[in-house]
């Protein structure tokens, strides 16, 4: 090995402390840039994989029921490849050993061949026999949640009639990815399940012998997916078509496909920011050895080393911090990627998980690491190169110190010297101070960041579940029914409180654009289900008008008083002109709402209703269940108090997990720029900091110049942080966005306070250490020592 | 007559610093010949180190020219004095310069490392009589023995001409004495031209030649007639 190669090793191991705080900062962004592309990739892959083996569908329709004679036409539109029908229904489901009803989607099985698309995988036991009545294959996330196996019974209200149902199979089908109920807004597992039934008993039972109503279908790779939807619509007119749709608008795939963008998005964002900072530690850092090594980089050129050896040599150093982060990096990345991955798996319900971080992903990683890590060293390394070997040898001019309108002020305010000592360095080094700030801001960002999410989702929670929808529990019907029904659902146990309400799928347009969707219909004064917008302020739909969620009013280029098209696709189908009376902040889906008796009105009918919002009596909950088991048309049931439940444990789970990984990392940010920079302070300082020790300054007048100016940088910081963990949360914002739900920008100042107390404490804690250092200084020596 | 190692013709060095020129050298031409060892005197400023710097190819003159045998200094670029620095001049600066972080071996390695036909480190240690310190860092050695380092360093390339910036000047008069006597037996032994730049006066018996600077200008040569061995000089 060469003498300089071994310089090299030892520097490297002299400065292993600063080189680790770099290397944790690189290894952040190395780690999250492999996760989140690891995952991602691994996500994206898994899903084409098990849409293509599973011939997951492309556009869907629902009817209310369209004869077989049908489907001849519907497979003869230009661009459909396949096509599927089913009868769907829903059921009450009564489990052994579960006082509270569970829900059931049923989906016919087809009686002469295996199904065409969104072909289920078989999990375990069988598919279930086309000419059995009892005999059905359920999702293998509900039979796990209740502890079914391959016999198991449970008994189902289907359209009124109480069947037992056995368990021959167990499958997961790629159209429930992500599982979750009509009407509902979390994954209950152990409440809702998907039935597939064979096709006859289904038919028989849901009154669709020789019917469908609701078709898949399959389309080809050069066809147009809105020319088929509007064909399908077209044809479907008749039997009560419901709107067609695609992808987009399928539950289970808008759920995964926010998910890999989010993934996506965040390996676009958030590593860069670690590079950036760890480029300009590195930057720092070797400046300072740059600056320290000046006699023996003018020795080695004297010594005739040319200016590319010396060049290299010092961004070998860096390369050297760069293998460290990027090692740790690796590690620290594969084993959270995997963790990701195991998260998924629960989170999502994918049969199997195609995950491999590729290897391009760490040679991206590794290389952008590098990069930027040289490109941190390059000003010092090339500063090194130019040195001219006679000026190297001497002792560096002093830093010019100029005195400016700072300095007058200072003078004004008779500062003690130390204090002017700090400030003036900080002035002096404007460029440094402005870099260390930005640095310890992203610190704080990153708190402000992760805690923004958690008061956002408490927000929401608090909006969408205590304020706009305060019932206990919703009973839904599969058809609309009378409204005197209601005095039937007040007489059930333990019921309250009972209030109707009425969802009507529609199209809503507005010239070019239209957005299918369920208008929410309630009578003014309703006090279980309200409309609450952003202001707290409950709204309400006058007659004839229509409140508008922001969202959808921006998707539909509408605003108040304009008049929106509204094609209802129940009932007698009719459209209807109505009035933007006005817009909600919403952060759930992309609700419209309209007055129900105005409704009732225009449709010349009897008042109907869909759901019945109650609240109950927790004592007789298990006597409500036992009788609601038996009613029939009752296609669901959410009680609202599980879903706040698992909603506020997901939000707590996952904020717990986020709010430490986001302050480990501010913590690391802090260190790796505080420590950094108070190094290089005590280092340009000893001679300074010695001089007003052998002047009889005390230990801690002489700490106070060291930890002054690190508390000074940290404290200017915090604003900085506050803007950028501003704008981060603004951007997060427009980032999770969705038709599904939306984010609000809720900035709580105790958010900026943690925030500030994380990094202002690691920033001291950091100081200190070095700090320490100071106690050891041994004045004669240093004083001896050439500048 | 020797073999003229090194020739200078009206050379000039000005700093300009903004404000003020300072001429650091006013027009110096000097000869310097194989074999001998060379004193320059003077007070501090008075264009000692400039020239020391040029001929050592470290610096670059503002006017008039250099030649080394018969290799024109000025005319080569920075590529070239590096090549020019590896292969010919040894340095020795009064602080030693010596890398903390390697030891004495390792900082003659140094050289050798790069130096065409360098003798081994070992060796060159052994002729300033350190054979016995080869693996202590600098840290772990008196100012003396460091500066024998940094001697070692020097010669151990087998440099025609060895440039001494001030080799005493950090030392006691009796380690300082030490470091004279290697450099004269490296003169004697091997015919290396030195030159040694120094303001002590007392060390100007030992040279065959003394030139005398002041005010960036030569103002004076002579030629010691009778020379004294460095272990008889006082300070």
């Amino acid at each position: 090995m060469q003498a300089l190669d071994k310089k090299l090793f030892r520097d490297f191991r002299r400065l292993w402390v600063q080189a680790v705080a770099i290397a944790l900062v690189l290894s952040c962004g190395v780690a999250l840039l492999l996760t989140s592309f690891g995952m991602y990739q691994a996500l994206d892959d898994t899903r084409a994989a098990y849409y293509e083996r599973n011939r997951f569908g492309d556009v869907w329709l629902d009817t209310r029921r369209a004869p077989e004679t049908l489907l001849p036409e519907l497979r003869a539109i230009e661009g459909v490849y396949a096509i599927e029908p089913r009868v769907v229904g829903a059921a009450i489901l009564d489990i052994e050993g579960r006082s509270e009803s569970a829900v059931g989607q049923i989906l016919s099985w087809p009686e002469d061949d295996d199904p065409l698309l969104n072909v289920p995988l078989l999990r375990s036991g069988a598919y279930p026999a086309p000419t059995s009545t009892r005999d059905v294959m359920v999702n293998e996330p509900f039979a796990e949640a209740n502890g079914f196996e391959i016999g198991s019974v449970f008994h189902a209200n289907l359209n009124g009639q109480r069947r037992e149902l056995r368990i021959v199979g167990t499958a997961l089908s790629p159209e429930y990815i992500y599982t979750i109920s009509p009407g509902g807004m979390m994954p209950d597992n152990e409440g809702f399940g998907i039935i597939w039934m064979p096709e006859r008993a289904v038919a028989a039972a849901f009154d669709m012998e020789g019917a469908f109503n609701n078709l898949s279908v399959r389309i080809t790779q050069d066809a147009s997916e809105e020319e088929v939807i509007d064909e399908l619509d077209r044809l479907a007119e008749p039997y009560g078509g419901l709107g067609a749709y695609g992808r987009a608008q399928q539950i289970s795939d808008s759920f995964v496909t926010s998910e890999i963008a989010q993934l996506r998005g965040m390996a676009m964002v958030v590593p860069p920011i670690f590079f950036a900072i760890a480029a300009f530690l590195v930057s720092m850092v070797m400046g300072r050895i740059v600056a320290l090594e000046r006699s023996e980089i003018g020795l080695l050129k004297a010594i005739g080393y040319s200016d590319l050896e010396i060049c290299l040599h010092y961004l070998l150093l860096a390369g050297f911090i760069a293998v460290v982060g990027i090692a740790i990096g690796w590690g620290a990345g594969t084993w959270l990627a995997r963790g990701m991955a195991v998260q998924y798996a629960e989170f999502f319900d994918f049969p199997y998980l195609l995950f491999r971080v590729p290897g391009w992903v760490y040679a991206i990683s590794g290389l952008a690491a590098l990069v930027t890590t040289m490109l941190g060293a390059a000003r010092a390394a090339l500063a090194a190169a130019r040195l001219a070997p006679a000026i190297a040898m001497q002792p560096p001019a002093p830093p010019r110190f100029k005195r400016s309108v700072i300095d007058v002020a200072m003078a004004r305010l008779r500062l003690s010297q130390p204090t002017v000592m700090i400030l003036r360095s900080f002035f002096r080094w404007p460029g440094r101070s402005a870099m260390t700030c930005l640095g310890l801001g992203f610190a704080v960002a990153s708190v402000v960041a992760a805690s923004f999410v958690n008061d956002a989702l408490e927000n929401i929670v608090d909006v969408a579940f205590y304020q706009s929808n305060r019932q206990d529990a919703m009973l839904l019907f599969t058809e609309n029914v009378p409204e005197t029904t209601i005095a039937e659902v007040r007489r059930l146990p333990g019921v309250l409180q009972a209030e109707p309400q009425q969802y009507l799928p529609a199209i809503l347009r507005n010239g070019p654009l239209e957005k299918s969707l369920a208008v929410e219909a309630r009578r003014p004064g309703t006090d279980l289900s309200r409309v609450i917008g952003a202001d707290g302020e409950v709204s309400t739909a006058e007659p004839g008008g229509m409140l508008l969620s922001e969202r959808l009013a921006s998707q539909l280029h509408l605003g108040i008083g304009d008049t929106v098209e509204v094609e209802f696709l129940s009932g007698r189908r009719e459209t209807h002109e109505m009035v933007v009376t006005g817009l909600v902040e919403q952060y759930f889906g992309l609700g419209a709402y309209a007055d129900l008796d105005y409704l009732n009105q225009v449709f010349r009918q009897s008042p109907q209703m869909s759901v019945v919002n109650v609240t109950l009596d927790d004592n007789e909950l298990d006597a409500l269940h036992a009788r609601l088991k038996d009613i029939p048309r009752l296609s669901g049931l959410i009680m609202m108090n599980d879903t706040r439940r698992s909603f506020q444990d997901t939000i707590r789970e996952n904020v717990v997990v986020m709010n430490t990984v986001y302050i480990v990392i501010a913590v690391l940010i802090t260190v790796g720029v505080a420590y950094n920079g108070a190094r290089i302070q005590l280092s340009e300082r000893a001679r300074e900091l010695a001089s007003l020790r052998i002047l009889g300054f005390s230990r801690g007048e002489v700490s106070y110049v060291l930890v002054g100016e690190t508390m000074l940088l940290a404290l200017v910081a915090q604003p900085i942080g506050w803007l950028i963990g501003a704008g981060i949360a603004q951007a997060m914002v427009g980032a999770f966005s969705s038709d599904i739900y939306s984010m609000p920008l809720i900035l709580n100042p105790d958010i900026f306070s943690r925030a500030s107390l994380v990094v202002l404490a690691a920033a001291l804690a950091s100081a200190l250490i070095v700090r320490r250092r100071l106690d050891n200084l041994n004045l004669v020596s240093v004083m001896k020592t050439r500048e | 007559m020797a073999e003229v190692i090194f020739r200078t013709e009206d050379i000039t060095k000005v700093y300009d610093t903004g404000e003020v020129k300072v001429y650091a050298l006013a027009g110096v031409s000097l000869e310097l010949y194989a074999g001998e060892l060379a004193v320059l005197l003077g007070p501090s400023g008075s264009g000692k180190s400039t020239l020391l710097n040029i001929l050592g190819g470290l610096d670059h003159v503002t006017d008039g020219r250099v030649w080394f045998r018969d290799l024109e200094l000025t005319d080569l670029n920075d590529r070239g004095l590096t090549r020019f620095r590896r292969d010919h001049v040894g340095f020795v600066f009064q602080f030693y310069n010596l890398v903390p972080s390697l030891t004495a071996q390792e900082n003659v390695q140094l050289v050798t490392d790069v130096a065409p036909d360098p003798m081994p480190a070992a060796e060159a240690l052994d002729l300033v009589g350190l054979g016995h310190r080869l693996d202590h860092f600098p840290s772990e050695m008196s100012g003396g023995e460091q500066q024998r380092v940094a001697i070692a360093r020097a010669i151990a390339k087998r440099p025609e001409v060895l440039l001494c910036d001030e080799p005493t000047g950090a030392l006691d008069s009796k380690t300082g004495v030490q470091v004279l006597e290697v450099l004269k037996t490296i003169n004697d032994q091997f015919g290396t031209t030195t030159a040694v730049i120094t303001h002590n006066a007392a060390i100007q018996q030992m040279a065959h030649r003394v030139i005398q600077f002041q005010d960036g200008k030569i103002n004076e040569v002579h030629v010691n007639e009778t020379r004294i061995a460095p272990h008889e000089i006082v300070w």
